[in-house]
């Protein structure tokens, strides 16, 4: 498709399906022009509800995307989602399976489907995510659905680009002290416990809500807001306190038969309406662009330091230095900085 | 700046039959291979591969068919995509396809058929050889 970047975004607008797609590999691989058709697309941002999907691997994030894709097309609404799976940090590679269960949507123009490497970015999305969630929103979808890959216990980073997270839970995964551990059961806007038919179920709901007790919901409560947390800098993140009645609901699912899916879509749309009314949305999108522009500055500035040939030169004169106990590191650092800065 | 292109490819069973095992060996070889595989699973309609290969913007779409079907269904597909204008995705076959099916279906526009015995490697290197880019 020989198109020029121009090209792609005024047809992307349009959502002409191939230019949505060409955009999103443009912004994924940062090809050239990459940052002139972000900054054109940017403007028509911020219309689409963006929805988390997130848990452990197995615990029904596919298939619960799948039908809620389903619900929301059966309300009139369009959705775009981005699954994303794990990249081989051996070989560079990724199988990217999410689709495969959700490919009954691939003949709808409502729906797009596009499957994404992690590409080395720990946090259960990929670096590139936020991106392609924008070029879904200025193309026009309602929705827009984030898969993390299936994630473990500290992986938060979906809490900073999603208005609301849905945290999929299963029974039969650990007792009650791993509900009360820190991360990924912070983020949770709206809890749901899949495969309901499962024995053991009516514990998992109970250990959650005992845990939202013990945070204390009712009256606002802690969310941790990723501040920047790039590769060159150390993990900076810092609690806020959101003021918002919205207090996450626990709900059972099948996802499987569709049962109980319905009632998700009217939690996250219920959740997104108490924000927006609470005024913690607005704070909610402040802090993704406060991250984002923190990340992206960071990036320019690790990016300037690889690129610089007089700055490398430098790092490995300090390295020697603090390899043989000279000076520290914290020290080298400092001086390492304050050549890139001037 | 082209920094994190990765060859992106989708591995799809067109048609009726319920053998995934050779499709799956192939998608592994190409994720050892550094590649993004798309799996999108059993009995997928021509129309359907068509649609998800543009919508996740793939350099190859590697179809496997053991059904005897494929005089219909690879045809079947390169007309889709003629028709989507797409003529920048490498499309290969796999299979058990006899020798003397293989100069027609090369002839529509299929790039290669990697019958049973084709070491993953070949298939491996043919698309790295020959993705457009």
């Amino acid at each position: 498709m020989a198109m020029d970047w121009q090209e792609i975004v005024s047809r992307a607008l349009a959502r002409d399906i191939r230019a949505v797609s060409r955009l999103i590999s443009i912004v994924e691989d940062r090809r050239s022009g990459f940052e002139a058709a972000y900054a054109a697309i940017y403007p028509r941002t911020g219309k689409a509800h963006v929805i988390g999907i997130t848990g452990p691997p197995g615990s029904g994030k596919s298939t619960l995307v799948d039908k809620m894709a389903a619900e929301y097309r059966g309300r009139g609404k369009t959705v775009g989602i981005v699954a994303v799976d794990p990249t081989s940090p051996f070989t560079g590679g990724a199988l990217l399976g999410d689709r495969l269960r959700m490919q009954r949507h691939s003949l709808d123009d409502g729906v797009f489907i596009r499957s994404m490497g992690t590409r080395g970015h720990l946090g259960g999305v990929a670096r590139a995510t936020s991106g392609v969630v924008d070029v879904l929103d200025a193309a026009g979808y309602d929705y827009v659905l984030i898969e993390t890959v299936g994630v473990g216990q500290s992986e938060v980073e979906i809490a900073s680009l999603a208005d609301t997270v849905a945290l999929v839970q299963v029974p039969g995964l650990g007792d009650d002290i791993q509900v009360i551990k820190a991360g990924v059961m912070e983020i949770g806007d709206v809890f749901v416990v899949n495969k309901k038919d499962r024995p053991g179920v009516q514990r998992v709901v109970a250990e959650i809500r005992m845990a939202l007790d013990l945070a204390g919901n009712a009256s606002g409560r802690g969310r941790a807001s990723l501040g920047h947390h790039g590769p060159a800098v150390a993990a900076g993140a810092t609690v806020v306190t959101e003021v918002t009645a919205w207090s996450p609901p626990i709900l059972q699912t099948m996802a499987e038969s569709g049962e109980g899916v319905a009632e998700v879509c009217d939690m996250c749309d219920a959740h997104l309406c108490r924000l927006a009314e609470d005024g913690v949305l607005v704070e909610r999108r402040l802090r993704r662009a406060k991250s984002e522009t923190m990340q992206i500055a960071s990036d320019l500035i690790w990016r300037g330091l690889a690129d610089d040939p007089r700055a490398l030169e430098a790092a490995e004169g300090l390295a020697r230095k603090v390899a043989c106990r000279e000076i520290d590191p914290y020290s080298a650092g400092r001086s390492l900085r304050e050549l890139i800065v001037s | 700046m082209d920094e994190g292109r990765k060859i992106r490819v989708l591995v799809a069973k067109p048609g009726l039959d319920g053998h995934d095992r050779g499709a799956k060996v192939v998608a592994r070889a190409l994720r050892d291979a550094g590649m993004e595989v798309i799996y999108t699973g059993l009995r997928q309609t021509p129309e359907q591969i068509v649609a998800a290969a543009i919508q996740e913007d793939v350099d190859v779409v590697a179809m496997s068919i053991l059904s005897g079907a494929h005089n219909y269904l690879f045809p079947r597909v390169m007309q889709l995509l003629r028709e989507r204008g797409v003529d920048d995705v490498l499309v290969v076959g796999g299979g058990i396809i006899p020798d003397e099916d293989i100069p027609g279906l090369k002839e529509c526009g299929i790039a290669e058929i990697f019958t049973p015995g084709a070491s993953t490697a070949d298939t491996v290197k043919f698309i790295r050889e020959n993705v457009h880019r």
